[in-house]
């Protein structure tokens, strides 16, 4: 396969993944910022989802103070922002249309009609701002997109080297937002967290499980009430929840080791990644949290940038 | 040429359908506007999920547009079809046999039936082809022939394409369109298939591999990317063929052979199926200043490492001012006749006929010899007195660069609109394949239509639009 190829599956799944996931973040900050101040609704809420969203940088580059209206608009359809909804929509499609031939038809038009409507939506919010009930609607077609492009591409595609390295592009994007939505909240809700318990810190942790959409599967495993180390767990170590930090690597390694072996040869990626899986899985909580969880997660985030950049060193550059 | 009325494939002068449109007619007179107008839609809905774009150059809004695509077939008979094969075989044989001699000894300007400047002088003929063989002499491996209708009898060819002639894939996906859209109509009428030119390509490609390649020669089609107008065929392309689709960038030269970076590692490259212009092919031998091609690459095909398709230099056999000599052309290398008719022409180089042309503006047509695409042409009945005073002042500023022919009358097909059906003008574009084991050509082609009522420009830069071709068996006398 084409090293281009390669270069270009990988990126437009990251880019379908990341468009699921400012999605989810604007999703639910706008859930949480129509709360009431009390039960959660707390002002640097849009901050914590730009920064979430590694958009906090060019936002205030642009725009300086943030201000709500301000911020959605950067996430989903400011130019400016390479991650905003439409940029990520646009660069996955430019990728899927570079390498046509490598995708299915399924897959093919199931971007490309979804890219369609993001272009309508784009055209329409040019025109006259889009309303409450309209961003909604973008954003629940923005999250629908992505499932449907993952689907379809694990529905039809063939199991070789196309497939997987769309699948790597995908994981290592899913494992870099987890990392960063659990350490921005932490981070965030960390001082007011001394007196754990309280409902505005219920709203909060909620938001980051919804994010993840990963409200029932908590409870489904916990079966209590919400609890910050609960949810960090669930969110790094757990295996059976499909974003965790762990799972992630999981996919990781399969996919590395099943182009290694296609190909007859390991690498750098191939031993990187694993090195980061054993970490996951040998690590406890309470060890995480001795370490302290934001020097646990950006460590993570460091690797998994490292690895992103092992997979191109390999195969995607010549 | 007159006020005479247009030829219509369908309807005769007298009103009575012809037999080979007996069916569509039928069927057109069973669809209700409203059916046909769900067919429409449908067609477009099935044309814009596939993603069928082609971007217009200087359209900044529509940068992905739909070739509007009309839903009523154009159909030729068998008999029709036979006739026209035979010419077109006869016509790109020759074209490759004029490119050999051309690049070789020169046999037919010695004879003085070409005039060698216009070889010379022209900016396509390429001197690093001279005296360099290519595989089994074949320089057009893909040839666009544009042909139109004017009566019953005859087939006029307006232009050969001879570079890199594009629209196959629309050919392709109308066919594939319409056997969805009306299966019944399709199978009532026994359309001869055209879905195994992929097959045809793939096997004329693999035929002039260089010697050296093996038995299994590696096959890619190259495109300029993703931002020209035609890469949705490119890719088309390369899906059918199964093969690699690679950028520029993709190749390298190393140790005189072509290669592909690929996620193992370099891949040697045998046969390119280029869609890129001569100049764009190597900045070492051609333009300096494009990044679209692959340093060093004419220094391999030269050395005869890797062949390309179609070849270097093609382009000076389908310039327009060689266009006039084709019958001649056709006549020396081949023997024979020509089976299909040139449109007359008037070569502005010969002062006697720039006269004429000057004299007769507003019922020419005017084409600049290296323009394409229907861009830089004046079509005299339609252009205003200005127009004509300014397209004349560029004419005799530089008349060896224009030739003129007659506002053919085209044919006209039906087609379908909002508004009901009508006439509409249409051309034909068959391709035709040449490998080391012959010529073939797949039966149909790509039928272009102006959509615009009594427009003769079919180019879908200009609004023009397509249909489906079908040769159909000649119906049995009732």
């Amino acid at each position: 396969m084409l090293s281009r190829t390669a270069d270009n599956l990988f990126w437009f799944a990251r880019y379908m993944e990341r468009a699921d996931f400012i999605a989810r973040i604007a999703n639910t900050t706008r859930r949480l910022a129509s709360l009431p101040s009390g039960d959660g609704g707390a002002a640097n809420e849009w901050e914590a989802a730009l920064s979430a969203a590694g958009a906090l940088e060019p936002y205030e580059a642009v725009h300086g103070a943030v201000d709500p209206d301000k911020a959605v608009d950067f996430l989903l359809f400011d130019a400016r922002n390479p991650s905003s909804i439409v940029n990520c929509i646009e660069s996955g499609r430019v990728n899927a249309r570079a390498v046509r031939t490598a995708l299915t038809i399924e897959t093919w038009e199931t971007i490309n009609a979804g890219w369609q409507e993001m272009k309508k939506v784009q055209r329409q919010h040019a025109q006259k701002p889009l309303d409450t009930e309209e961003l909604v609607a973008f954003l629940d077609m923005a999250m629908k997109l992505a499932l449907d492009v993952d689907g379809s591409a694990y529905r039809t595609m063939l199991r070789n080297d196309a497939y997987w390295f769309s699948r790597l592009g995908l994981y290592v994007e899913r494992a870099d937002n987890t990392a960063r939505i659990l350490d921005v909240k932490y981070n965030i809700l960390l001082p007011e967290t001394e007196a754990v318990g309280g409902s505005l810190d219920y709203f909060q942790w909620n938001a980051i499980l919804r994010a993840v959409s990963a409200v029932t599967s908590y409870h489904w495993i916990y079966r209590e009430g919400v609890k910050p180390w609960l949810i960090a767990d669930l969110l790094i170590l757990r295996p059976e929840m499909p974003r965790s930090l762990i799972a992630c690597y999981g996919e990781i390694v399969r996919f590395l080791d099943a182009i290694a072996n296609a190909y007859g040869r390991q690498g750098a990626a191939q031993r990187r990644a694993r090195q980061t899986y054993t970490k996951l899985q040998n690590a406890t909580m309470k060890q995480v949290f001795t370490t302290g969880l934001h020097e646990f997660l950006t460590e993570f985030i460091e690797d998994n940038y490292e690895i992103g950049g092992a997979i191109a060193e390999q195969y995607l550059l010549d | 040429m007159g006020q005479k009325p247009f030829f219509d494939e369908m309807t005769t002068a007298g009103g009575d359908i012809r037999a080979v449109y007996r069916r569509i007619a039928q069927w057109l007179e069973q669809s209700p506007p409203e059916l046909l107008a769900s067919r429409r839609h449908q067609a477009e809905l099935m044309f814009r999920r596939i993603g069928i774009t082609f971007a217009v150059y200087g359209d900044q809004d529509a940068t992905e547009r739909l070739i509007p695509f009309d839903i009523i077939p154009r159909v030729l008979s068998r008999s029709e079809w036979t006739r026209l094969e035979k010419g077109l075989i006869q016509r790109v044989t020759a074209l490759n046999a004029f490119l050999a001699d051309l690049y070789g000894t020169g046999e037919i300007l010695k004879a003085g039936i070409v005039p060698s400047d216009i070889i010379y002088r022209n900016p396509a003929y390429r001197p690093e082809m001279a005296g360099r063989p290519v595989p089994h002499n074949i320089y057009v491996h893909i040839a666009g022939i544009d042909v139109v209708r004017v009566d019953e009898n005859d087939f006029y060819v307006l232009e050969d394409n001879a570079r890199t002639p594009s629209g196959v894939s629309y050919m392709l996906e109308n066919r594939e369109v319409m056997m969805r859209l009306v299966p019944d109509l399709f199978a009532a009428c026994r359309v001869a298939p055209v879905e195994n030119y992929p097959e045809h390509l793939r096997a004329c490609l693999r035929s002039v591999a260089p010697l050296s390649a093996g038995g299994d020669p590696t096959i890619v089609v190259l495109t300029p990317g993703q931002y020209n107008s035609a890469y949705y065929e490119h890719s088309f392309l390369a899906d059918k063929l199964g093969v690699e689709l690679v950028e520029g960038r993709d190749l390298l030269v190393r140790d005189g052979f072509v290669y592909m970076r690929t996620t193992q590692g370099r891949k040697r490259v045998d046969v390119i199926y280029r869609r890129l212009d001569d100049d764009f092919l190597d900045p070492l031998a051609f333009r300096p200043d494009s990044a679209l091609g692959v340093p060093g690459l004419m220094s391999v095909y030269q050395a005869g490492n890797v062949t390309l398709a179609n070849a270097v230099g093609t382009g000076v056999a389908d310039d327009k001012a060689v266009y006039t000599y084709m019958p001649e052309i056709i006549r020396f290398y081949t023997g024979e006749e020509p089976i299909l008719k040139n449109v007359p022409t008037w070569r502005c180089r010969e002062p006697e006929a720039l006269k004429y042309v000057l004299d007769h503006l507003p019922e020419l047509v005017v084409k600049e010899v290296n323009g394409s695409g229907g861009y830089g042409m004046l079509v005299g009945p339609h252009a205003s007195k200005d127009e004509i005073a300014t397209f004349a002042q560029k004419l005799k500023a530089d008349p060896a660069n224009f030739i003129a022919q007659p506002t053919l009358s085209l044919s006209t097909c039906p087609a379908s609109f909002a508004q009901g059906i009508g006439p509409r003008h249409v051309d034909l574009r068959p391709f035709v394949l040449s490998g080391a084991d012959g010529v073939r050509v797949v039966p149909g082609g790509l039928t272009r239509v102006a959509l615009k009522e009594g427009s003769l420009v079919v180019n879908s830069s200009q609004g023009g639009g397509t249909k489906d071709t079908w040769v159909i068996d000649d119906p049995q006398a009732v």
